[in-house]
């Protein structure tokens, strides 16, 4: 009872956070964002009866109240010019030129400022099979890891996350939607 | 912030206590029926709250091998032998008769008649069962009219695991579900507002590994279905992917980057031992284990575009399975060793193919666009697989010959990752 109550009141300051951070969002998202915030992390059960009844474990890392709009252009973070995104071209993990110099700006206040850290994100277009996507959003992810290294940045300072097809910056099924797909996004830490 | 107040104890009354309603898959046949084997599934008799024969007829035609005759065409309803005229079935063109009863609380029994030579096939009588066991009666029925008149097991008891979405981008609510395998009585063992993905079933169906990133990074788990205990199985630095049983249910074959590159490797469940099974800086992934143990057939890009290889499942040399197409990746195996079914992909669209292993021979099922996930029935006779449709992911099935499709709508948000149980 204890635990429902303190779960409920979890919910309900986190949404408040939320609404008051973001008053045009309607209540069918805020509904969702309830439900994610109420479970935070995961949820099991067994098919069993009390199936619906669940256990919650472990995940105390406040739900998708954070969410993973941060990939766009600008914004906090400290990225030189505001360029956190870099995209890549289909099945490939290449570099390609025009983001070498972001990189490049990237690598250089990574160097300057030793106690920042950064994660690369890793992100496909929803081509192709899951796990395949999964490995190859890494090698983009690592790529940019690479030439950050390679420029100044301590390994320390960079942690590469894969997330496939799974988190994609646009929902579309087309080209223009799968090129905003393809990329990798540094996402600055302690800030 | 008086109205916002308002709003939100609303709508967190609303979340808190409006009663969870599940979203079932249904089956609806989209082709290769014409040639179905008419079979009349009388009405059973007694007093079952579940419509066993409604149940059975909707198995045999999903299969795509049976085409039921509607109860309203049926000219009299028999429920033993006793009451069978075999010449009324035979002059509404049908070639079998299904007759049952569940008498009591409840005791099913039927029996199986072919109709062109007026015999019973099969009579069988069930030990009583409670009301919540009665669709799973029915779907054994139906398995077992199946394997007599086809000669292969039915696959009408077993289970789909899969996983949905629903909600908006970086609010998505990921629901690992389990349902039988005509979409209904969905559970959901797993939920998390972080990717849930690749589950895949033990060998005997008791438990079900997956990959979560519900601490932001990838974790593979084992859940134990029967009482939703959970064991975090992997959590390297990197990537955590793709897990397979062996099919003794000793050990998982996973994909980790620990190393490096994303490879291959085989966990022992128990002691936690790892094998390393693939080397270099290629893509490995996507692991499954032949029936046999013997081999385990990845997905890998060290030949410059993703294609199947083959390994032995205590390492060594890999050798290249796959060369027709730009893109063969994620694997199947049929139970019998002798099918491989994969995500083919050519001219930028993507397809579901079995390779005939012995001949080297590859199939395209599908129409494609962007198909991918299959998983084999148990029985080798159908692919289960993801698409999409309308811009939506959904679950569609194709019969090993292509000639049979199946689309499973879905209407509680997306569907995606199906694997069939053994």
């Amino acid at each position: 009872m204890n635990l429902s109550f303190n779960k409920l009141a979890l919910a309900l300051a986190l949404t408040t956070l939320l609404m008051s951070g973001c008053s045009s969002t309607d209540d069918k998202d805020a509904g969702f964002t309830d439900e994610n915030t109420a479970g935070s992390g995961v949820q099991t059960s067994g098919t069993g009866d009390n199936a619906l009844s669940g256990s919650e474990l472990g995940g105390s890392n406040g739900g998708g109240a954070n969410g993973y709009g941060s990939d766009g252009m600008g914004g906090a973070g400290g990225g030189p010019d505001g360029t956190k995104t870099i995209y890549f071209m289909y099945d490939s993990s290449q570099v390609m030129e025009e983001f070498v110099p972001v990189i490049a700006a990237h690598a250089r206040s990574l160097k300057s400022n030793s106690g920042q850290h950064v994660i690369v994100e890793g992100h496909a277009d929803e081509r192709g099979s899951r796990e395949y996507n999964i490995a190859l959003s890494e090698q983009r992810a690592k790529a940019v890891k690479r030439m950050l290294t390679m420029q100044g940045a301590q390994d320390s300072q960079i942690e590469v996350v894969s997330y496939g097809e799974e988190k994609p910056a646009s929902d579309g099924h087309d080209e223009s939607a799968w090129q905003l797909n393809r990329r990798a996004v540094l996402d600055y830490q302690n800030r | 912030m008086l109205l916002y107040i308002r709003k939100i104890l609303m709508l967190s009354f609303f979340v808190f206590t409006s009663p969870f309603v599940q979203a079932e898959l249904n089956i609806e046949i989209t082709g290769g029926t014409e040639s179905a084997t008419p079979i009349a599934v009388v009405p059973f008799g007694g007093g079952s709250p579940v419509n066993l024969a409604n149940v059975i007829s909707e198995d045999l035609k999903n299969s795509g091998y049976f085409r039921p005759l509607p109860e309203a065409d049926m000219l009299s309803k028999p429920t033993t032998e006793a009451g069978v005229d075999y010449r009324t079935w035979q002059a509404l063109g049908q070639e079998y008769l299904v007759v049952g009863q569940a008498v009591g609380n409840y005791t099913v029994q039927f029996e199986l008649f072919t109709v062109v030579k007026g015999q019973k096939m099969l009579a069988y009588q069930f030990p009583p069962v409670t009301a919540n066991n009665l669709r799973k009666v029915a779907h054994i029925i139906a398995d077992k009219i199946f394997e007599k008149i086809t000669g292969r097991k039915g696959v009408f008891d077993t289970k789909i695991a899969y996983v949905t979405t629903a909600g908006s981008n970086g609010k998505k609510i990921y629901r690992l579900q389990v349902a039988d395998a005509d979409g209904q009585n969905p559970k959901t063992i797993a939920s998390s507002s972080y990717p849930l993905m690749s589950p895949t079933w033990s060998a005997d169906g008791s438990k079900i590994s997956y990959v979560s990133f519900e601490t932001k990074r990838s974790a593979i788990y084992v859940q134990t279905l029967a009482t939703g205990q959970r064991q975090k199985i992997a959590s390297f630095p990197g990537i955590n992917g793709a897990p397979a049983f062996s099919p003794d249910g000793s050990q998982l074959a996973v994909t980790l980057s620990k190393d490096g590159s994303p490879n291959i490797y085989v966990l022992d469940i128990n002691s936690q031992s790892l094998r390393r099974i693939t080397q270099g800086n290629a893509i490995d992934t996507e692991p499954v284990w032949s029936p046999d143990g013997g081999s385990i057939v990845f997905t890998s890009d060290r030949g410059g575009k993703p294609q199947l290889y083959k390994v032995s499942s205590q390492g060594g040399a890999a050798k290249r399975i796959t060369f027709k197409g730009a893109y063969n990746a994620r694997a199947s195996f049929s139970n019998d060793g002798q099918k491989i079914a994969m995500v083919h992909g050519n001219g930028g669209s993507f397809k579901i193919a079995v390779l005939d292993v012995a001949s080297g021979a590859m199939d395209v099922l599908t129409e494609g666009g962007s198909d991918e996930s299959p998983s084999f029935a148990s029985n080798g006779t159908m692919v289960l697989y993801a698409a999409r449709h309308n811009g939506r992911e959904i679950l569609k099935a194709v019969s090993t010959d292509g000639k049979v499709q199946l689309r499973l709508p879905f209407d509680g948000g997306e569907v995606r990752d199906p694997a069939w149980s053994p």
